[in-house]
């Protein structure tokens, strides 16, 4: 399916004539689109600020401004060595699900986009993990990983004495089961979408491509994947909205075991809001979380939008 | 609108807002996490009960974390502004909530129905706040048990261990019979419910020092280096498999007779009673070795919040259905605790169930009836679990037994703010 | 169907095409397995469970777990299974998707078709707002639905979820309108036709694909939401994931995992209907949205 690129332009530049109703018209989008600006600017911006004074707050059980700690929660926080070990495992794990999740989902769409027979069988397949409650399908992962009853168990009962699987048991390795995990929840979804890039690329320019003799995976290296930037880019929202979100499925894995190897921030930030009746070391957690994805985000929406606007 | 929120004094305007229900009849809302099974069956009879007296009972279960999702969903109805009747909580919770000065009293029925002279004193530290009543204590579980496999224990010579010693003889010989000694699963909680055990079992006096007066000397000092060594010998009879294990698949090894025994509360029994096993024939109930006339125990309170006038009677109703010795027998033979008053027959309760009464009367008695820091009942929220990550990382391996004692003094001091 | 793909069936030989199978093939087996454990562990009885072998196949099959998950597992005090919690969850999910994806349409087509100064920057916070861990959010809010009366209702819960759904729905229908031609807006404009007109004759008609990207998106988290739906909802209005939240996590009760792994699946079927049902359209629709970025 080919699109021509729309030619963006200003459609309000059209103004001329200064009638009532026309003025009307000229205010509406905006006042359309102001109840959710102001919602958001309220519940999302508003809420960052009063998290933001929280943290500065020693309170405990609910929100207290009257004790007021400066910057000591935040001191504590970086003296605390469950946010360190936090913090090295949002490393690994935003890393690793990012990326394995963006090229399993690449490299399965690919796939599934050579006219593969029963593609409607296999789509709902490597998408419904998405729509199951981690609280149980992450008892299901904790006892397939399990090596005395799951997959090690299994294949020492069928002869193969000498295999070995404990990750989720080492404190080393645990954190990696957790994107075992990740990736089988949603990279089905980042699948989709790539399905989606691939079938709206332009088949002129394959064509041309072909007619110039480039092979199969020329093609693909040096025109498809290239054009799938957009999706990357979209893909990277979603899966870094999900990587902050992964609360409940650490808790039903590891519950930040073995030890306190599994920690990660938004358990930290859970765990000392609402478990620990630390509400203000919850707060700082919180912000340092915010400050982070805000400065990864913030670059990316800023190229992104500026690229909008040239096109 | 935001001003207000970051200046606020959240609370006192939250309750201005008064939630008027428009309803007359009376009724309870209550939120808890007994949510599934027979826990959740037994908790009906008090329903019912209330049903008989005109009282609407609403239920709002929210199970999670042994309680901390429901702790959170309580925040948020206490900022909004209408709060539940009554909130099953624990321990520390309870104080930490009055303090926020959102609780009810209920000193006018406890009076009337003389709890003080019924529920034990190390109880009503909790139920009480600032002289007055302001929770029904349900149950008093006990979490200094053990749960041995009578088989593995017959194999390995059929003595119950009475101390230490007899313990590492014991479980010596269950690793030589070829079975895992301890079932254990390796989640913080877990592990600190062992230690709490072997905290108790150096002296109730060390107990007491360590756990809930929190001294500094005692948390870091040689006998705590002594606690940290025998749980690293006890760690070096659990399987290879123990991380993150749930307790009741800990209990499973142990019924199937693959592990030899389980240090666990009194809740454990459930799992026994419901594989068709007979305390005594199929397994044996003792308390941890040197622990004996001790015990460390959690207790479940519905703790009652400000309601307005009109539910203030149900209110009361309910308080004084929670402490019918009735319901308080027919809940805590399902549930595995022992009742919350001293003066509730044992009559329908198996010979564990008979033995946690006898023993929480003595140890009461005795002065030796202490809260679990494992589960809330010694020290404040913070404070346990800075002791959690100690505890479990050196339980991992993480650290050895000298600096674990240094590090617990120092991240009690920490928490403590 | 793109003639790259066309070209490969040709011109790949049977070896490469068995490869692919095989590849395609043992994916879905990785995705399969957590289900597979769901399964036969539902179809057991409970005692076979305790024995430890996890990945077996029932020796004594039974459909128990099933019907005790769904009509007769104690749920709090009532031995109701999931099935009355079912309505709740639907009278929340349905207006709260709808509401946001309408908004979100409203919003793309402003964004896109009506620019002013500084939208980029309104456009940019509303997609921030995808971004806030919600922890932080559940006090303020709670204090918000308090103050106007909210709190513990249906239509709270609808509210907060619209809200916290807008930055999605915004970014959804804005790539997907960017790509649509301005030149038909500016048509119809010129014909004299409003604000309103123009986005239910010329827009709306076209947006079919995008709506089910983004009411699939929409469904699925607010769905398998627990925070907010523990949090702000009361005793009459609990939905579906935190009945199963109490079905499955009791903490001191005996674990019925058979019957907890049939709770999980039978809460997850309606979403797993949306995705079937909405499958085509799905990846038909994210194409024209998410290819613009």
């Amino acid at each position: 399916m080919a699109q021509t690129q729309a030619e963006i332009v200003p459609v309000l530049t059209q103004r001329t004539s200064r009638a009532p109703k026309e003025a009307l018209q000229e205010w509406l989008p905006k006042l359309v689109l102001a109840p959710s600006f102001a919602l958001i600017l309220l519940f999302v911006y508003g809420f960052i600020v009063f998290t933001a004074a929280l943290s500065l707050t020693g309170s405990k059980l609910l929100p207290d401004f009257s004790t007021w700690v400066g910057l000591g929660n935040y001191v504590r926080l970086f003296n605390h060595p469950n946010w360190i070990t936090a913090l090295k495992n949002l490393a690994i794990f935003a890393s690793l699900y990012i990326i394995v999740c963006s090229v399993l989902g690449l490299g399965l769409a690919i796939l599934l986009d050579q006219k593969i027979r029963g593609e409607g069988f296999l789509r709902p397949i490597y998408l419904y993990p998405m729509a199951l409650s981690f609280i149980v399908t992450g008892v299901a992962w904790k006892w397939f990983l399990d090596p005395g009853i799951g997959l090690e168990h299994v294949m020492h009962s069928w002869g193969w004495e000498s295999f070995s699987f404990r990750w989720i048991k080492d404190g080393k390795f645990a954190i990696y089961t957790i994107v075992i995990a990740a990736v089988w929840q949603s990279s089905g979804f980042v699948m989709a979408m790539f399905l989606a890039g691939l079938r709206g690329v332009d088949n002129e320019v394959i064509k041309a491509a072909q007619i110039d003799g480039a092979s199969t995976m020329t093609i693909y290296r040096r025109i498809i994947i290239p054009l799938m930037r957009p999706v990357f880019l979209s893909a990277f929202v979603v899966l870094a909205h999900l990587a902050i979100k992964s609360y409940d499925l650490v808790v039903a894995m590891t519950d930040g075991g073995p030890g306190t190897a599994t920690w990660t921030p938004a358990l930290f930030m859970q765990k000392f809001t609402f478990g620990r009746n630390e509400m203000g070391m919850g707060a700082a957690s919180a912000m340092v979380m915010m400050m982070m994805i805000f400065s990864i985000i913030v670059p990316y929406l800023y190229s992104e939008l500026r690229g909008g606007r040239r096109s | 609108m935001l001003r207000k929120l970051l200046i606020g004094t959240m609370l006192s305007t939250a309750l201005s807002v008064s939630y008027a229900a428009p309803s007359f009849a009376e009724e309870v809302e209550v939120l808890h996490w007994w949510t599934s099974g027979g826990e959740a069956a037994a908790l009906d009879v008090l329903k019912k009960n209330l049903e008989a007296q005109g009282v609407t009972w609403k239920d709002m279960p929210v199970a999670g974390g042994g309680g901390e999702a429901a702790m959170t969903a309580l925040r948020a109805r206490v900022t909004a502004g209408n709060p539940p009747t009554a909130v099953q909580a624990l321990g520390f919770d309870i104080t930490d909530w009055a303090q926020q000065g959102v609780v009810g009293d209920l000193t006018e029925v406890a009076t009337k129905e003389g709890w003080d002279a019924v529920i034990p004193a190390a109880l009503q530290k909790f139920s009480k706040y600032d002289g007055k009543w302001i929770a029904a204590p349900v149950n008093v579980h006990s979490t200094n048990w053990v749960w041995i496999n009578k088989k593995a224990l017959d194999a390995a010579g059929g003595k119950a261990p009475e101390s230490w010693d007899e313990l590492v003889a014991l479980l010596d010989k269950m690793k030589a019979n070829g079975i895992t000694p301890i079932g254990h699963g390796g989640q913080a909680w877990q592990d600190a419910t062992i230690f709490d055990a072997v905290v108790l079992s150096e002296g109730t006096d060390f107990y007491k020092a360590s756990m809930i007066d929190l001294d500094p000397a005692a948390l870091s000092g040689p006998q705590m280096v002594e606690v940290f060594d025998k749980m690293a010998k006890l760690r070096s009879y659990v399987d290879d498999d123990f991380s993150g294990r749930d307790w009741n698949l800990a209990s499973a090894m142990v019924i199937e007779g693959k592990a030899g025994m389980q240090f666990m509360g009194d809740w454990a029994k459930g799992e026994f009673l419901k594989a068709g096993q007979k305390p005594g024939v199929d397994f044996v109930c003792i308390r941890f070795p040197g622990t004996q006339g001790a015990v460390t125990f959690n207790s479940d309170q519905f703790m009652m919040f400000k309601v307005g006038d009109a539910n203030k009677d149900a209110q009361m109703k309910m308080a004084a259905a929670i402490e019918d010795p009735a319901f308080q027998s027919a809940f805590n033979v399902v549930k595995g605790s022992a009742p919350a008053r001293t003066d509730v027959s044992n009559e329908a309760f198996d010979d564990c169930g008979k033995k946690a009464i006898a023993d929480l009367a003595d140890a009461d008695k005795n002065g030796k009836l202490f809260g679990s820091m494992a589960h809330g009942h010694a020290n404040p929220a913070a404070v346990k679990n800075a002791m959690y990550d100690v505890i479990t990382r050196h339980f991992n391996g993480e650290l050895d037994s000298a600096a674990a004692a240094a590090a617990l003094a120092e991240a009690v001091a920490a928490a403590k703010g | 169907m793109s003639a790259v793909s066309q070209d490969n069936a040709a011109r790949s030989g049977t070896l490469a095409r068995a490869v692919i199978y095989t590849v395609l093939i043992l994916f879905a087996v990785y995705y399969l397995l957590p289900l597979y454990v769901m399964l036969v562990n539902s179809l057991k009885p409970l005692n076979e469970i305790r024995e430890g072998n996890m990945m077996a196949l029932p020796r004594e099959w039974t459909i128990a777990p099933w019907l005790s998950a769904w009509s007769t597992a104690q749920i709090g005090v009532s031995p109701t299974g999931l099935r009355p919690y079912f309505l709740n969850s639907v009278l929340m999910v349905v207006p709260a998707v709808a509401l946001s994806t309408i908004l979100g349409a409203l919003n793309g087509y402003v964004l896109t078709k009506w620019r002013f100064r500084g939208d980029n920057i309104v456009f940019g916070m509303m997609l921030l707002a995808c971004f806030i861990p919600f922890q932080i959010v559940l006090i303020p809010s709670a204090r918000i639905l308090g103050l106007t009366g909210l709190a513990g209702t249906i239509t709270g819960l609808v509210l907060i979820h619209a809200i916290y759904g807008l930055g999605f729905t915004t970014l959804f229908f804005r790539n997907y309108y960017e790509a649509f031609p301005t030149e038909l807006v500016r048509a119809a404009q010129i014909d004299g036709a409003s604000f309103f007109q123009i986005f239910r004759r010329i827009l709306l008609p076209s947006s079919g694909p995008i709506i089910v990207v983004t009411v699939i998106w929409q469904f699925t988290n607010i769905w398998n939401d627990f925070l907010f739906g523990s949090s702000f909802s009361s005793f009459d209005s609990i939905p579906i994931t935190v009945a199963l939240n109490n079905l499955v996590n009791s903490s001191t009760g005996v674990k019925e995992y058979n019957v907890h792994f049939a709770g999980a699946i039978l809460a997850a079927l309606p979403t797993l209907v949306v995705y079937i049902v909405s499958g085509r359209y799905f990846v038909r629709g994210l194409m024209a949205g998410a290819v613009k970025g």
